[in-house]
């Protein structure tokens, strides 16, 4: 089911939570909402729901305004942050509230309601699981019991509040891929929201930047990576050199292959892996030395200093394949050249 | 916790308090089991089934029941009122609920009888509309019993309202609960336990209230006589037998339910996981 | 979006969990109704029965000389058991928060049992142990000793009913606040009353007042068991509470509702510093958890 916004804008107080967002969503997506903690995320997110209401604008589900709509009208899945299992239910009873809650008319049966139960169960391969509490369960159970309790009502939109924010390390890794299999499986229209950029590009099809309440760039992780439509997206995404563009730098940048172009912006962003690294012919004549290099596993990191230059922009990082770094034969503190292939220009 | 090896002071700690408990409560509440070794059981069991003493069983706990009931609903009310709902002087209204607390028993005991009494502010506009009499009869107990057992309900209902994660209740929402489902499926069953729990405490306290009752009960025997006062009664003739034997029942049974009251409080505090 | 519209003091009040209308307004009328009529009309009640022959009848009974001696004997028993409560409290406290040791739970337990026993049963024990035909009746009389029907059961009984009122307070306090402050001290090498008195003290004090007050609301509002042990002797063993009963059943209704606005201002007084304390308390538990 497609989703559409227009102008919705939400206050707390003094704090403008969200400002005049516009978004749409087609149907089949799965969409991050990404951004800093306090961009407005949570709060869109509700607002989509009918868990808040926004001070103007409105909510279209399916073509349909669904702005007055209370939530339990609007079909649709929310996946709680902490999970907001019902504590004094067994798993089973969870996942069945949605269906029990039903008027007379619309309730199935018990039957249907116990093998609707299962087949979630087994879907999200729990089934093992009915009969236990939410207090015997794992941070990783937990959340997919809540997946599986917000499917059980066959929304046709899901809603997933930071859903794996609680979660260790390990299991995080394991659920994204299976929510994008799931995904696949299901096809159900689903927006989650994160903070962590790498889980965006992971799992979603699009991914919406917030900050500040705003909508930063909409689109496809490939789109966000290498075409990012501000400073903010891009340094929000992935790792990035900022340079300056004062007189000194006006220099060296022209010199390692950017061409300045006062036109394009006053501060490039360069990633690691669109620098180029170079043996000099003249050693002397180079402009940065390698201070430390990292393994990174496919990737080799370095980071690069420039003579005379201190401070927290001294830095450089640059990043190529572990081949080309045994080829070049580098050792700590040689002088190198840098190409620099592509960068992006910000006001 | 763990076991802490440097803390200094253990001895003398536990010495003290042991000590004073010994004295001030343990050899006292011992004299009256001693004290009641000296009847035989039929002596014990003529003076529990003397029709008086069991009439003054039934007016004790049946009005601590009937009190600590309605004390439990308008308590729950009040407590989700004041941690839901915002509304001017809330904060002093709060504050006010632990009045029961602070003012002594016999104070409000004579406002209580002065106010519902047949000729009092509440008690006349009372008799005329419904011809209910309050004060000097068993109702006027169940009054001042639930003027005692309120703040018992409010306060613990309070903190675990407070704590209640709305989360559950917008996911009942989110999964097409009505309000009032949402409320009897998933808000309900979780406040139960502590609503329960201070039901007991204020069925507890009232069974053995004195002094906010003796002025609004009218005393009469088999009528409204309350087993302390029979206690006291029986004092005053020197019946000391009759006295103990009575005290020593009502002390097991006030024992049996602090267990009780501490397995619920258990309880609670499990099932808001804290434990 | 919990956490901004926290930050902004305005819990966001989500759409899901609205009331009707009707149905908060319902609730919200039937709360002040019960509060009204069960709180605030009883102490307006006592204000009004006190002054009800005027500002000079009012004082002349709280002038009395019987009405003094209540006073002071009221003062007197608070004066001694609240420290000995207090101490007892912190000892108790020590003991079961900061150590582990067999009939731990069973202590704790006998500690609370003073609080469900029925005031009447607290005077009862003493009586069968002092009183003329008590355990030790015979022998005190022998040493013309009163202890029923005199202060010292007064001040006894007094002790039993507010046993529990620091210690109750104190122990999960202590436990939560947990000990390595303490063991900190004493690593750099405090002694046992210098890690007392410059690292417990100052982290329990809030706590420690708040249990103080309301053991001294109950140690001067006690009716029941001091009235079993008293004898109601006037201008001697006449706490004020008794007093305002003995002027009730005399008929002497300014007296009795006198005596008494004297003791709903105590509860009043106690509310007030109750609620300031909660606040504090608050106050530094959210520091700490910052």
């Amino acid at each position: 089911m497609s989703i559409t916004l227009q102008n919705i804008s939400k206050q707390f107080g003094d704090f403008k939570a969200l400002d005049n967002i516009n978004l749409d969503i087609p149907e089949g997506e799965l969409v991050a909402l990404l951004g800093p903690s306090g961009c407005g995320k949570t709060t869109l997110l509700r607002i989509i729901a009918g868990l808040e209401q926004a001070d103007q604008g409105e909510v279209y589900l399916k073509g349909d305004n669904v702005t007055q709509q209370p939530v339990k009208n609007r079909q649709i899945g929310f996946v709680f942050q902490h999970y907001a299992l019902f504590r004094h239910m067994t798993v089973f009873d969870n996942i069945a509230f949605g269906l029990r809650v039903k008027s007379h008319r619309d309730r199935p049966s018990e039957a249907i309601i116990r093998k609707k139960v299962h087949d979630l169960l087994n879907l999200v391969q729990l089934d093992w699981l009915h009969d236990r509490f939410p207090d015997q369960l794992s941070g990783g159970q937990r959340q997919r019991i809540a997946l599986a309790r917000a499917l059980a009502v066959e929304p046709s939109v899901l809603l997933l509040d930071e859903p794996f924010g609680a979660l260790d390390a390990s299991v995080r890794k394991d659920l994204r891929l299976w929510l994008r299999h799931l995904h696949h499986e299901l096809n159900v229209t689903s927006i989650f929201v994160t903070h962590d950029q790498e889980e965006a590009m992971e799992v979603s099809s699009q991914i919406v930047v917030l900050n500040h309440g705003k909508i930063e760039q909409k689109g496809t992780p490939s789109e966000i990576y290498d075409h990012p439509a501000s400073d903010f997206v891009s340094r929000f995404i992935g790792q990035t050199n900022v340079f300056k563009l004062d007189e000194e730098e006006h220099f060296w940048l022209k010199q390692s292959g950017v061409i300045v172009d006062e036109s394009q912006g006053i501060v490039a962003h360069v990633r690691p892996h669109n620098i180029g690294i170079e043996k000099p012919v003249d050693q002397a004549k180079a402009p940065v030395y390698l201070k430390d290099w990292q393994h990174l596993g496919g990737t080799i990191r370095l980071e690069l200093n420039r003579d005379g230059a201190n401070g927290s922009g001294a830095t450089i990082y640059a990043e190529m394949p572990n081949e080309q770094f045994r080829e070049l034969a580098l050792q700590k503190g040689d002088r190198v050249a840098l190409r620099i292939k592509h960068a992006h220009w910000f006001n | 916790m763990p076991q802490s090896h440097i803390m200094p002071g253990f001895r003398p700690a536990l010495g003290f308090t042991l000590l004073y408990l010994t004295l001030i409560v343990l050899i006292p509440l011992s004299a009256l089991l001693l004290k009641s070794l000296n009847l035989s059981p039929e002596q014990y069991w003529g003076i529990l089934t003397n029709k008086r003493v069991i009439a003054s069983f039934q007016v004790s706990f049946g009005a601590a029941l009937i009190a600590a009931a309605v004390a439990a609903a308008l308590g729950f009310v009040i407590a989700w009122t004041l941690v839901r709902y915002p509304f001017p002087g809330k904060k002093l209204f709060d504050a006010l609920i632990d009045l029961p607390f602070a003012l002594p028993t016999a104070v409000a005991g004579i406002v209580l009888a002065t106010i519902y009494e047949p000729k009092g502010w509440i008690g006349k506009w009372v008799i005329e509309a419904t011809g209910v009499q309050i004060a000097f009869k068993p109702l006027g107990i169940v009054f001042a019993l639930i003027f005692i057992g309120l703040p018992f309900v409010v306060r613990t209902v309070e903190p675990v309202l407070q704590e209640f994660d709305l989360a559950m209740e917008e996911a009942a929402a989110s999964l097409g609960a009505s309000r009032w489902q949402a409320f009897i499926k998933v808000i309900f069953p979780n406040i139960l336990p502590a609503t329960i729990t201070g039901f007991a405490l204020a069925f507890a306290r009232g069974v053995g209230e004195y002094g906010s009752v003796i002025f609004i009960a009218g005393n009469m025997p088999y009528i409204s006589e309350v087993v302390p006062l029979l206690i006291i009664t029986k004092l005053e003739q020197y019946d000391y037998a009759g006295a103990t034997a009575i005290g020593l029942t009502m002390l097991v049974i006030s024992f049996l339910l602090l267990l009780l009251i501490n397995s619920l409080q258990w309880w609670v505090r499990r099932r808001s996981g804290q434990l | 979006m919990s956490a901004i519209s926290s930050a902004v003091g305005q819990p966001a009040r989500a759409l899901a969990l609205k009331d009707a209308d009707w149905v908060r307004l319902a609730l919200i009328g039937i709360s002040l109704a019960t509060i009204g009529l069960f709180l605030v009309l009883p102490l307006a009640t006592v204000l009004i029965n006190a002054f009800s022959k005027g500002w000079t009848a009012y004082s002349t009974s709280l002038h009395h000389p019987d009405a003094l001696a209540a006073m002071r004997l009221t003062l007197l028993t608070a004066a001694i058991t609240v420290p000995l409560t207090t101490v007892f409290g912190v000892s108790a406290a020590w003991a079961i928060a900061r150590f582990e040791f067999r009939g731990k739970s069973l202590l704790i337990t006998l500690i609370d049992l003073p609080f469900s026993v029925s005031p009447v049963i607290a005077g009862l024990i003493y009586v069968l142990i002092f009183g003329s035909q008590g355990w030790l009746g015979p022998l005190l009389a022998e040493h013309n000793i009163k202890i029923i029907f005199a202060v010292p059961g007064i001040v006894l009984a007094t002790l039993f009913v507010t046993f529990p009122f620091v210690a109750r307070e104190l122990i999960p306090l202590m436990q939560e606040i947990g000990h390595e402050e303490e063991e900190a001290a004493l690593s750099l090498g405090a002694s046992g009353w210098q890690t007392f008195f410059k690292i417990t003290l100052p982290n329990i004090k809030w706590g420690l007042l708040y249990g103080v007050l309301l053991c001294n609301a109950r140690a001067m509002g006690e009716f029941g068991a001091v009235s079993v042990v008293s004898g109601h002797i006037r201008g001697l063993t006449n706490t004020l509470p008794l007093h305002v009963e003995v002027s009730y059943n005399e008929y002497d209704f300014v007296g009795a509702f006198a005596s008494a606005s004297i003791l709903a201002g105590l509860a009043i007084v106690t509310l007030i510093f109750k609620t300031l304390l909660e606040w504090k308390q608050n106050e530094e538990r959210k520091k700490a958890k910052e």
